[in-house]
């Protein structure tokens, strides 16, 4: 066989193995970037011992358990508190004080993995005195995952890195106060929650989550392909109001989507833009 | 036979020492290399963008920080973003990932070269340079291993030996001095290389 007939069978053998998923579990990886896919899946496929995406396909379909190691995989799950302290610093002092005119606010963590950057929210929200003015969604569609993020326990390890972040960030508190430690971990405070709804929704699949007024999607969009891109783009679209907020991830942007003339860019360098006000 | 195959792009690799070692290869690229140049320099995850301002007015191709979904263009030299992996996709437009650091790394070599080497195939060619970790092994070895081209620096001009000397032990087509590289990459990239 030559080499390309080799590449193409192989990616025969993907594009079953992604359909497999989806019929069996309903997720629909088929407009995910290609190239980080592709990545994912070789990785996870050298680790099982086994040699073929057929064989893998097999697996999927009969081992639960095992799709469930896959589906981390396939879900990048990599953050911090306060990621990116910058872009934390502009929210405070330029959403915040937006925000503060409506007398209740609605906010969306879409893609909120393990709740990071959720209790980062939360903690902006109570020092800017909004907590009691707002609901807080955070849905993920890995419902692992989402457990975590409910529970609010971190390894003790990263929170050099989260303490300054927080102060970087702008933070006017003493950040230990938001949690407890022992020897291995940390528990945020069970007050963090006290304002989010976590729940399972897959942006890929599910529906419209109305009337947000600020909308949270940090590198989740880098996973999809163009395509999917502007289907979840229409989903945040339908689901802000006018002059509603969306933060995307630092070197995310509208620039290669249809919707660069929906919003008008609020910060550049941050990646926050606004639902323009009147539909053109 | 003799054939001749052209290279379609360039890939880079460079950690430890790297600010030198570009300013030796990058400024003396030829202008009228056409072919695009993707560059992985390891750095903190809260660098700014002076590589790619410094560069910008060091060469003669426009230098640029890649994008996601970025379509990758002739004749300009392009950074991985700090914090982020790159990856090049089939329609040769860029990606990027915020999976985890892989050989310690985010923006990783390997990610780079071997997401490249599927779409390039035998038309990449790829350069490791100084660097004290082993990262851009795995990258190499998948450019080879898809009839591509690779070069590392000679670890006797690195200021960090072990990257390019890891490169070299898992092999590579060409080993040279830093000096010599940014000639032999712009009478390869202009010819191809002529095989038996």
């Amino acid at each position: 066989m030559t080499d390309n007939t080799l590449e193409e069978n192989e990616t025969i053998e993907m594009k079953l193995l992604l359909e497999a998923i989806h019929l069996k579990y309903g997720y629909n990886f088929k407009d995910y970037a290609n190239a980080h896919t592709k990545r994912r899946l070789r990785n996870r496929l050298k680790m099982s011992g086994m040699t073929t995406y057929t064989d893998m396909m097999r697996r999927i379909i009969y081992d639960e358990p095992f799709f469930n190691e896959l589906l981390m995989d396939l879900s990048i799950n990599v953050t911090e508190m306060f990621r990116d302290p910058w872009f934390y610093l502009k929210v405070r002092e330029e959403l915040i004080p937006r925000l503060k005119t409506y007398s209740f606010i609605k906010v969306w963590h879409a893609g909120c993995s393990a709740g990071q950057e959720v209790y980062s929210m939360s903690i902006l929200l109570e020092e800017e005195g909004m907590k009691k003015r707002s609901q807080v969604y955070a849905t993920d569609f890995n419902e692992l995952i989402l457990e975590k993020a409910k529970a609010g326990i971190y390894p003790l390890d990263v929170m050099k890195t989260y303490t300054s972040n927080y102060q970087k960030a702008g933070g006017t508190g003493d950040f230990s106060d938001y949690y407890t430690a022992d020897d291995k971990n940390v528990i945020l405070k069970r007050g963090l929650r006290e304002k989010v709804l976590f729940s399972s929704h897959n942006l890929v699949t599910d529906g419209v989550f109305g009337e947000m007024h600020l909308i949270f999607c940090r590198n989740v969009l880098i996973y999809f392909n163009r395509k999917l891109q502007n289907q979840v783009l229409q989903l945040f679209y339908d689901s802000l109001i006018p002059g509603g907020y969306l933060c995307l991830g630092s070197k995310e942007s509208l620039k290669f989507t249809d919707f660069t003339d929906r919003f008008d860019v609020v910060s550049k360098k941050e990646k926050i833009y606004r639902k323009k006000l009147m539909a053109e | 036979m003799n054939t001749v195959k052209t290279y379609q792009a360039l890939v880079i690799g460079v950690s430890a020492g790297g600010l030198a070692a570009l300013k030796a290869v990058l400024p003396g690229l030829s202008a009228r290399m056409d072919q695009p140049v993707i560059v992985v320099q390891h750095m903190s995850p809260d660098s700014d963008d002076f590589l790619v301002q410094y560069f910008d007015k060091l060469c003669s191709q426009s230098v640029k920080e890649a994008e996601d979904k970025l379509p990758i263009c002739k004749g300009t030299i392009y950074f991985a973003p700090p914090n982020y992996h790159l990856l090049v996709e089939d329609d040769k437009s860029f990606a990027l990932s915020t999976a985890e650091r892989v050989q310690y790394s985010r923006p990783a070599i390997d990610v780079l070269f071997e997401t490249a080497a599927d779409v390039y195939k035998q038309g990449l060619v790829g350069v490791i340079l100084t660097g004290a970790n082993a990262d851009g092994t795995k990258g190499v070895t998948a450019i080879r291993a898809k009839g591509g081209f690779t070069i590392a620096q000679s670890p006797k001009t690195a200021e960090a030996k072990t990257m390019p000397g890891s490169a070299i032990e898992a092999g590579v087509d060409m080993v040279l001095d830093l000096e010599e590289i940014a000639p032999f990459i712009n009478r390869l990239m202009s010819k191809g290389a002529a095989l038996d």
